[in-house]
């Protein structure tokens, strides 16, 4: 059962691996959270995911690793349907969040990224106060209740450790927070609403070390509650924050599975070229 | 040379350039505004009087203000002998109240002590000595010189009649005169209504409006008589003036404004003048065809209808930009859209005033008046121009400015921060209304604040559309409805050209021409002051720490 499925540019070097990847990984995994069925992707002429299919685990960080522009965030921004905002997209294929099909006509995209929180690459607050940034997202849901509020904002910043460090000065700006400090209060902000799942786009790539270990420690906290998929460049990091890992490479699922065996014995060539810095 | 070329390279004269084009810019704004301010805080000081004698034996009295060489071309003495030019006031005596005198031709000059400057009702200042009071048939003052403590005292008496004059012309009269007119309109009203039901019974509503309309018959009556005892009490004393040559004037005292010994004037005194008559200037009603008194609704006029423009500019430029930026498909179409927007900003403020006056004044005006107020025609109400129609033409005039600055405070938005609003599950709209405008919010002020300098300066489509020579009655009042927007209205930049191009006595009012640019100057200022606080205050609000 192998089959090409891409080749390395400027070596010529033909890739053969097995396309069922995902198999091999499902049999570990307990109890899927987004299940995803051949899901085909393009920007009008380009495309950029060739039938991916596999399963996220429920409380479980899975890291999505690959070189830039393989699709791992595009993926990662098909579980909140943010490719709505691009002109021009289509994707075939199922994607279902707790059994939820996110792209079905019925959906309300509302109610997908209700359920769907997510963390960007660049810390984004909003240019109103933390406290106002944190309960953003029940505000917009109509929750005005003070007590409601108070209580979801302390219970946020406590979640995303930042209590302690701000909890003297909720009035004033987000964006007077130092780096690390503004991207756990967008953690915070993701997940004052209670989300199932918590996406993070390379959350750390802006960040210096120090401030990267505390959110690292915060993604291991966290996943007592939520299921996390990460996207990182940061091979290193994928490997101690990740239970599961899936290596993209050229918009195809190359392969998926528990993190420590990626790692030390993967099963592909690409794979431990890639984990091993050969290239990429 | 080598050194030359080094410096050059370095780019050094491209240093030079540049300062010296900011310097030539700033000195002539400098120098705008030096001119304005001189000749403009000028004209209140208190000047002496000098009297000249000339060799025909002819006596002229006067403020010296101005000095020149006589140009006499082609002959020898060309630019070698000197002019003076007298404001001599006394304009219902000589007929003039300028003249230039040859200082060659001048036997003596002197600052007599006792001459008076008086400011009055009519024909501009007299100039002349005090020589006695009467009222009725008496001599008042009997001994000439206990005339000009007792000046003093009647002309404090005299502002104090006008006041009362005023209050029972303006304010009682002319609540009055509001209800009969109401009474009136409501008549013609239940006419027109007579007019499509001839069945129906109206007489109950015409006896009451008769009954309002004979009960305030009664009280103008009363008002008036009571005007004309107060007028013929303050209007009893005359005061007689002798003026340079030789010729009397008898004065009425309630026509006196002002009254100062001019070349007997302390510091202490020639400022409370200097300050008083800044003060007329700035709370007073004009007077004399506006080259006297103050300019109060002129810069009232001014303040209220920039704030109407910006309160309807910029609801529609947020609006057209929000749509434009965010909403509409970016493609050949809203490009073309863009270009047209900036464009209209380079079409003749004249031509916003005639589609001002055909559109919003004849069409919109027209229209509410056979609608909503058939009672009052064939007189306007809103069929001919106002504060409304003018704010609403200047709107349109500089909608395009807040378009392209709100647009461009919307393209600031960083796209990361509309990403997290929506990932958090807000809709568009929620978006926009709680994330894209506040972030936006101090660039469409910098829109606001450009489109109220361009507003309050602009004074050719208001020509059009409402601003009038003298509405001594504001837009604003303690009459119900209160707001008058559909009153006419003065306005500084109108006053001005007014003043300045359209007045009687040309020379008088030069100098008001620039008193008045100075507020027109100063109110801008504040205005975009204001808004340059309210718009530092949210970029603190919003902006802080962003690295």
């Amino acid at each position: 059962m192998s089959q090409e499925v891409g080749t390395v540019p400027d070596t010529g070097l033909r890739i053969k691996t097995e396309v069922k990847a995902r198999e091999a990984g499902a049999a570990e995994i307990r109890d899927a959270d987004i299940v995803i069925k051949h899901v085909n992707l393009s920007y009008g002429e380009n495309h950029v995911l060739h039938d991916i299919t596999m399963d996220i685990e429920d409380r479980r960080v899975s890291a999505l690793i690959g070189p830039s522009g393989c699709g791992k965030s595009t993926l990662l921004r098909c579980f909140n349907r943010m490719n709505d905002l691009i002109d021009d997209v289509r994707i075939s294929g199922t994607i279902k969040v707790k059994g939820l099909d996110v792209n079905a006509a019925a959906t309300d995209v509302i109610e997908v990224r209700r359920r769907v929180g997510m963390v960007f690459q660049k810390s984004n607050p909003f240019p109103k106060s933390i406290y106002e940034n944190v309960v953003y997202g029940l505000r917009i849901a109509g929750i005005n209740d003070k007590a409601t509020l108070d209580e979801a904002c302390e219970r946020s910043l406590k979640g995303a450790a930042l209590w302690d460090e701000v909890k003297d000065r909720l009035n004033e700006s987000g964006l007077g927070l130092s780096g690390g400090q503004m991207q756990r209060l967008c953690i915070a902000r993701a997940i004052a609403v209670e989300p199932e799942i918590v996406l993070m786009d390379e959350p750390c790539s802006s960040l210096d070390p120090i401030a990267t270990v505390k959110i690292e420690e915060l993604i291991y906290d966290l996943k007592a509650k939520y299921t996390i998929v990460i996207v990182t460049h940061n091979l290193q990091q994928a490997a101690r924050v990740s239970d599961r890992t899936a290596f993209f490479w050229l918009g195809r699922l190359v392969e998926y599975g528990p993190t420590a065996d990626m790692f030390t014995k993967p099963r592909e060539k690409l794979t431990e070229d890639y984990i091993t810095g050969r290239f990429g | 040379m080598h050194e030359l070329l080094k410096s050059f390279r370095r780019g050094e004269p491209m240093i030079w350039f540049t300062g010296s084009a900011l310097g030539i810019c700033i000195l002539m704004i400098a120098g705008l505004i030096l001119v304005i301010l001189v000749n403009g805080l000028s004209f209140f000081w208190p000047q002496r009087l000098e009297q000249v004698t000339l060799e025909d034996g002819s006596v002229f009295l006067g403020e010296v203000v101005n000095r020149e060489a006589i140009p006499n071309p082609g002959q020898p003495d060309h630019l070698k002998r000197q002019r003076i030019l007298l404001r001599l006031g006394n304009r219902d005596l000589y007929g003039f109240d300028f003249k230039w005198v040859d200082e060659d031709q001048i036997q003596k000059r002197e600052a007599p002590p006792d001459v008076y400057f008086v400011e009055r009702r009519e024909y501009g200042p007299l100039l002349g000595t005090p020589v006695a009071i009467r009222q009725g048939d008496k001599d008042l003052a009997g001994d000439p010189r206990a005339v000009p403590s007792m000046l003093r005292e009647l002309v404090a008496k005299a502002g104090r009649d006008r006041e009362a004059v005023e209050r029972i012309e303006k304010d009682e009269i002319g609540e009055i005169n509001q209800q009969i007119e109401q009474a009136r309109l409501a008549a013609r009203k239940l006419d027109l209504v007579a007019r499509h039901d001839p069945g129906r019974d109206l007489s109950r509503e015409r006896a009451e409006l008769q009954r309002v309309t004979d009960e305030q018959q009664a009280l103008f009556q009363r008002k008036t008589q009571e005007l004309s005892a107060l007028l013929e009490q303050a209007a009893g004393s005359f005061v007689s003036f002798k003026a340079a040559g030789g010729r009397e004037k008898e004065l009425r005292s309630l026509d006196i404004y002002r009254a100062y010994p001019a070349n007997q004037l302390s510091w202490l005194w020639r400022l409370s003048v200097y300050g008083s008559r800044l003060w007329e200037f700035f709370s007073g009603d004009p007077r004399e065809s506006n080259t006297e008194g103050g300019i109060f609704p002129a810069i009232f006029g001014t303040v209220m209808m920039v704030l109407i423009m910006s309160v309807i500019v910029v609801p529609f430029g947020v609006l057209a930009a929000l749509y434009l930026r965010e909403y509409a498909k970016q493609g050949a179409l809203v490009r073309t859209v863009r270009i047209a927007v900036n464009n209209l900003a380079g079409v003749p403020s004249i031509v916003f005033g005639v589609f001002g006056l055909g559109f919003f004044v004849y069409f919109v005006g027209g229209g509410i008046d056979r609608i909503f107020f058939p009672e009052a025609l064939p007189t306007p109400t809103f069929g001919t121009g106002g504060i409304l129609w003018a704010s609403l033409t200047l709107a349109l005039l500089t909608v395009p400015v807040v378009i392209v600055a709100s647009e461009e405070a919307l393209a600031a938005v960083p796209r990361s921060m509309r990403e997290a609003s929506l990932a958090m599950g807000a809709t568009k709209f929620q978006t926009i209304l709680r994330v894209v405008l506040p972030a936006a919010a101090p660039g469409i002020l910098t829109g606001l604040i450009l489109a109220m300098a361009r507003g309050a300066g602009e004074v050719a489509p208001l020509m059009l559309t409402g601003v009038v020579k003298l509405a001594p009655e504001l837009p604003l009042d303690s009459f119900f409805p209160f707001f008058h927007l559909d009153r006419k209205f003065m306005h500084l930049g109108f006053h001005i050209y007014d003043v300045g191009f359209q007045s009687p006595n040309v020379e008088a009012a030069k100098p008001m021409v620039y008193t008045t640019t100075i507020f027109l100057l100063i109110i801008v200022v504040l205005l975009n002051l204001t808004a340059i606080v309210v718009r530092n205050r949210l970029r603190r609000k919003y902006q802080a720490g962003a690295f």
